[in-house]
């Protein structure tokens, strides 16, 4: 699933990166545990997640993840931004909690890690 | 090909914490390792960076890399660990609040950094502080 499509399933807004939406996403993994995200191994993953601080941008740049939504609205700073775009991690966020987001996107064909 | 850096950490501050693991990544991605080998070096090596964050005053990290091997050496000045056998059981975890908050102090850490890691070493002085000797094979094959 494109990064376009993600957005256009949950209504959400693309905060940084993957300017003509084109990345594909193939896996999800929904946690707010950096060390359970660190644990993962694949590649064109999506992160789910209610935690927003640069931890975040840092765990997904460490477990190669190119995108990640955050859910509920989470805000994100301009220092999460920066680093996401020297990176060249996309950021979505969402209004869904992460159980709606979750199974939407299932719903929608992004399919679990295990 | 020999090379060694060294990198400042200091304790509680969050906002830098996985800088060294980033620019080691980087470093790696530059020499032309293996992505598979460069993830496993990096989980180790955030995961012991963070530890530093989380739980010490300060540390020093060290990176040597030679045509064969990555070798990682974090020492820290804090606290320490009294019981290290208890400290490596999966879900064990003396991190604070904060700490929870920031995604981490789940008891994942060192268990993690066991899993990936082809040489794991920690040795800790209750009181003083903690090393941590991690190495892995750049050629060796996937986990």
């Amino acid at each position: 699933m494109k990064v376009r499509e993600i957005c256009s399933v949950l209504n959400g807004e693309l905060i940084c990166g993957d300017q003509k939406n084109d990345n594909e996403v193939s896996h999800a993994f929904a946690s707010d545990l950096m060390s359970d995200v660190l644990t993962v191994n694949c590649d064109s993953l999506l992160l789910i997640t209610g935690l927003a601080n640069l931890q975040t941008i840092r765990t997904a740049e460490m477990s190669d993840i190119n995108c990640i939504l955050f859910v509920r609205n989470k805000f994100v700073t301009a220092e999460m931004r920066d680093l996401a775009e020297e990176l060249g991690i996309t950021l979505i966020k969402c209004s869904s909690t992460m159980f709606r987001a979750s199974g939407e996107l299932y719903r929608a064909g992004i399919k679990p890690l295990y | 090909m020999a090379m060694s850096f060294e990198y400042k950490v200091s304790g509680g501050d969050f906002t830098h914490a996985g800088y060294a693991s980033s620019q080691v990544k980087k470093m790696l991605k530059q020499l032309g390792v293996d992505n598979t080998v460069i993830k496993r070096v990096v989980v180790c090596l955030y995961e012991a960076e963070v530890n530093i964050v989380a739980h010490a005053y300060s540390g020093i990290i060290n990176v040597s890399l030679d045509t064969d091997t990555i070798s990682m050496r974090l020492a820290d000045k804090g606290p320490g660990i009294a019981d290290i056998k208890q400290a490596m059981q999966k879900g064990f975890s003396t991190a604070s609040p904060e700490v929870r908050e920031m995604g981490f102090g789940a008891g994942m850490g060192l268990p993690n950094i066991s899993a990936n890691a082809d040489r794991f070493v920690i040795t800790s002085e209750p009181g003083t502080g903690t090393t941590l000797e991690i190495s892995i094979n750049l050629n060796s094959i996937a986990l």
